[in-house]
């Protein structure tokens, strides 16, 4: 109300000392603003000036109706989300230059009004450990640094400016290669030496192999705070990843399929393993197009859940967004739809941002343009939002 | 939290005549319908024809307001509808009336007026059996000049009846237009704190609901609301500013705020519909003279925007690339959570079958049922699919949640006559429903094929395994 009133009064005063000047009867020096003063001091010009204080009033009066104060936002949450360290430095016996924290979130995203939440979501680079088939756009935007799991996690960190590195054991299924963990184990390593920046490590999903392949590199890389992916849904063959994480230092991805139940039940079983501040979950990303509404749906159920004190729910999410490039409409070679060079990157971006306004804490990413945008709007949307950043253009006649 | 309403406080408003008009047979049932927003005040027909249900009329829509106000545009029978929302979240309930798309135009455009009006009205794509589309246009007086911008009203009105937003701070140009398409009741943009009075004159002359327009100051756009509700005028949109960039916090978090607002704590002055404009990236500096770029972080905003309660977003680009996944987030995100998009069960024929062409089953969930489709068209196959009646979800959901049972597909083969259409007696199922087989060969006395997993299999699938 203040600021409103103050406007209108100066123009106000600006306009009548015009007058006032121009018709020489008054000079005002060390003229002051405040509206009940200034009406003592003019007193003696009653008979000019009523009408004009008149005025001024009623135009007060509308400045005044004009401002209606927002009412105060009520409590919304009471629980804290787990706060998760991935990676860990050499101070900290491992051998990454940074760290990465997520989660620790007190409100919904971008809630910023009711509290501030403190860590930034962050962007993965999706590394395969063999040339699996891509749309073009993803291969054109890779080169040669898809035949080397080393240089495709530089070129992540390097040349596109993701926060960290997930490298997919994929090759390792039976049913792909069957590579052997001895020889999985070797191309984590090099990524590791490759790139200085937080890790995570996932299988193939296959059961008997994963629990093999991540309980070994578990035990190699002990120390590193790698995030080790995934302990499925129900997760009873799975807990001695759950075990290994613990002695030797990981963090675990609790995954379920779009199912708030079942991923309450896989986390309870985990937390009977591991404390909250080493499990991320993943509620499972399914894409736009693809079922993008059940799992923004779940996200934001979970983040209530976790906020309003669901102990077991309340741990930071991860979203495997390079399913984007699952969906037809993404790399479909159809000119109708426009190119999909730049289709397909608007598919994992808009899948990401969706998923970033339901709480989802850490990305998987492929595409160079999506993960540019989405670390972008991550860090305008982290910015001031009490005031706009600056003024709105003229849309109306300035395009 | 919103007040929750009982069906007794509306049964209550009614004229209580059980007259089935409706189409319901009691006004408590129509009560109840109204309650669940499954039913529309003019259904009951007697409430709006009869001069005694007056006031009746007016608490009843008192009663049933709901935390977002539902705001109509667009001339009959072309109307949309915005806003209307009761939940802050989708899985409270849904979501109502999806966001408007509305694309610009301008009074002193240089290229064709013509083809791009038809191209927003024409634009269309096919996404599960749905014609997703561009839904207004928002007509902008960018020459200042009022005779202009009426010419362009005028023009556009003989083009197209799309439904119409008149973009302009000056109420004399606003007027100029509105003389020309007033009577389709355009949606006009925008009252500020300096036109406000001759805005509202315009709504209640016209009788078009306005966008109240504040960047920057949600405590002024309240007031602005509020001094127009003293006017009388209540159909308004809220325009709090779509700031874009390092501005895009602060969008985000008042259109959350004003939507937390009228959702949780029930307040009068923020409960309306929101306008988005995404199309302010392109007056911005640093997008100008870069339409690609401009294109792009467009449609990120506008995504941004649809998830985040824009009941009307206002765009400029319109290539193909960077509406389509706008229009399938729009789509995907205002289906209804507890009812998936589904289809009719039956017999589809593909291509020109005869008695000896394959037999296929599937699931009526729209996502399968036209991936499968696409699959065997695209492959010109000839062929059956039986759709089997699984409340809308999909083979492996289904089969998991016990909805497409060997019961039920034996049920659908006899509902659906096949073995009247076929002589063989094989039937393919999806690879993902492969735990059915026995049981439906014990059911049928058919030959169960197991399919493979993935429709796009389907075609490589049949030439190798379907002989007769
Ligand atoms: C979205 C989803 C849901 C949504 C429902 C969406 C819907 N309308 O169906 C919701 C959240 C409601 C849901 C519920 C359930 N789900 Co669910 N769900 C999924 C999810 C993530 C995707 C399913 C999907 O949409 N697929 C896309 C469609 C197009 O695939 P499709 O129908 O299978 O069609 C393909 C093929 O089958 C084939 N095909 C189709 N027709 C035909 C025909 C022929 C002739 C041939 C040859 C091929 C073929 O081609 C198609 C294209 O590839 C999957 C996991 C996953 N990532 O796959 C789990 C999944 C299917 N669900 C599962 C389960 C267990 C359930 C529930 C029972 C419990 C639960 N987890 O919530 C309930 C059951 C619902 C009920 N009320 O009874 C399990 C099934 C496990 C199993 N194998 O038994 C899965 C695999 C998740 C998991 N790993 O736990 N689910
Ligand atoms: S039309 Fe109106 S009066 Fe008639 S049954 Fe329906 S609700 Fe009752």
């Amino acid at each position: 109300m203040g600021t409103r009133r103050k406007d209108l009064g100066e123009s106000f005063l600006e306009w009548l000392l015009k007058l006032l000047s121009e018709s020489e009867e008054i000079e005002f020096e060390d003229f002051n603003l405040e509206a009940s003063e200034f009406q003592l001091d003019v007193t003696g010009i009653a008979s000019i000036v009523k009408p004009m204080l008149e005025a001024a009033k009623s135009m007060e009066a509308r400045a005044i109706e004009l401002i209606e104060e927002l009412p105060k936002p009520e409590a919304m949450f009471t629980n804290r989300i787990a706060e998760v360290r991935i990676g860990a430095t050499r101070s900290e016996g491992g051998s990454r230059g940074r760290v990465i924290v997520i989660g620790g979130e007190v409100t919904m995203p971008f809630y910023s009004f009711s509290a501030l939440n403190p860590n930034p979501p962050v962007v993965s680079g999706d590394v395969f450990d063999w040339k699996l088939p891509l749309p073009k756009p993803l291969r054109d935007s890779f080169g040669d640094a898809m035949d080397d799991p080393a240089e495709w996690a530089k070129l992540y960190i390097d040349k596109f400016d993701a926060d960290m590195v997930t490298v997919e054991l994929t090759s390792t299924d039976p049913s792909i290669r069957d590579t052997p963990v001895r020889e999985a184990v070797k191309v984590v390593e090099n990524v590791l030496q490759a790139v200085d920046s937080p890790v995570m490590v996932g299988g193939s999903g296959d059961p008997v192999k994963d629990v093999e392949l991540l309980t070994e590199v578990a035990a190699i890389f002990e120390g590193e705070r790698l995030l080790l992916s995934s302990i499925p849904s129900p997760e009873d063959r799975f807990k001695p990843i759950a075990e290994a994480a613990k002695r030797y230092g990981h963090n675990v991805v609790a995954w379920a399929s779009l199912d708030i139940n079942l991923q309450r039940d896989l986390d309870r079983a985990i937390l009977n393993v591991l404390p909250p501040e080493r499990i991320v979950i993943d509620p499972t990303s399914a894409p736009l197009g693809y079922g993008i509404e059940y799992a923004f749906s779940v996200m934001e159920r979970i983040r209530i859940a976790g906020l309003m004190g669901d102990r077991e729910l309340a741990l930071p999410m991860l979203s495997g967004t390079s399913n984007a490039w699952g969906a037809r409409e993404a790399w479909l070679k159809t000119p109708e739809l426009g190119p999909r060079e730049v289709r397909g990157p608007l598919w994992e971006a808009i899948t990401a941002l969706t998923f970033l306004l339901a709480g989802c804490d850490l990305f998987i990413m492929m595409h160079p343009l999506a993960i540019k945008t989405v670390k972008q709007t991550i860090s305008w949307l982290y910015g001031r939002w009490d005031t706009p950043a600056k003024a709105i253009p003229n849309w109306l006649e300035e395009m | 939290m919103a007040k929750k309403i009982s069906p007794m406080d509306v049964y209550k408003l009614l004229p209580r005549l059980n007259c089935g008009r409706c189409g319901i047979s009691t006004c408590l049932g129509f009560a109840a319908k109204l309650v669940e927003r499954a039913a529309r005040l003019e259904e009951c027909t007697p409430l709006f024809e009869e001069e005694r249900y007056r006031d009746n009329l007016s608490q009843l829509r008192e009663v049933l307001r709901p935390p977002v106000l539902e705001v109509a545009f667009g001339p009959p029978g072309r109307e949309v509808r915005v806003g209307g929302k009761l939940v802050l979240h989708r899985h409270e309930l849904r979501y109502m009336n999806p966001t408007v798309l509305a694309v610009d135009v301008w009074d002193d455009i240089e290229g064709d007026l013509e083809s791009r009006v038809k191209l927003v009205d024409s634009l269309s794509y096919t996404y599960i059996g749905r014609e997703l589309k561009l839904n207004a246009l928002a007509l902008r007086c960018r020459s200042g000049d009022p005779s202009r911008f009426q010419d362009l009203a005028e023009k556009v009105s003989k083009l197209t009846d799309l439904p119409i937003i008149l973009c302009s701070l000056d109420p004399e140009a606003l007027e100029a237009a509105l003389l020309k398409v007033g009577d389709r009741r355009p949606l006009i943009y925008a009252a500020t704190e300096d036109n406000w009075r001759d805005l509202s004159e315009l709504a209640k002359m016209y009788g078009c609901p306005i966008v109240v327009s504040s960047p920057g100051n949600l405590s002024k756009l309240r007031g602005l609301v509020k001094v127009l509700n003293d006017e009388g005028v209540d159909r308004l949109v809220l325009d709090p500013g779509t700031y874009v960039g390092e501005g895009l916090a602060y969008t985000v978090n008042s259109f959350t705020l004003l939507r937390w607002l009228a959702c949780r704590q029930g307040d009068r002055l923020s409960g309306y519909p929101l306008l988005a404009i995404p199309a302010v990236v392109w007056a911005d500096e640093g997008f100008r003279g870069k339409p690609e770029e401009a294109s792009w972080m467009e449609a990120t905003v506008t995504a941004m925007m649809i998830a985040r309660y824009a009941d009307i977003a206002i765009i400029h680009g319109v290539e193909v690339w960077q509406l389509l996944p706008n229009l399938i987030l729009r789509e995907n995100l205002y289906t209804d959570p507890v009812k998936p998009v589904s289809v009719e069960p039956g017999l589809r024929e593909f291509g020109s079958p005869d008695d000896r062409s394959p037999l296929l089953v599937t699931t009526n969930f729209a996502l399968t049922y036209f991936t499968v489709s696409s699959d065997i068209e695209s492959a010109k196959l000839n062929c059956y699919l039986l759709v089997v009646d699984t409340e809308g979800l999909s083979v492996e959901s289904s089969v998991a949640g016990r909805k497409l049972t060997a019961e039920k597909i034996a049920e659908a083969m006899k509902e659906y006559r096949v073995a009247e259409k076929v002589s063989h007696r094989k039937v393919v199922i999806p690879g993902l429903a492969a735990r059915l087989k026995g049981e439906l060969e014990d059911l049928t006395g058919w030959e169960v094929l197991v399919g493979p997993r993935d429709s796009s299999d389907i075609p490589s699938f049949l030439a190798k395994y379907w002989r007769i």
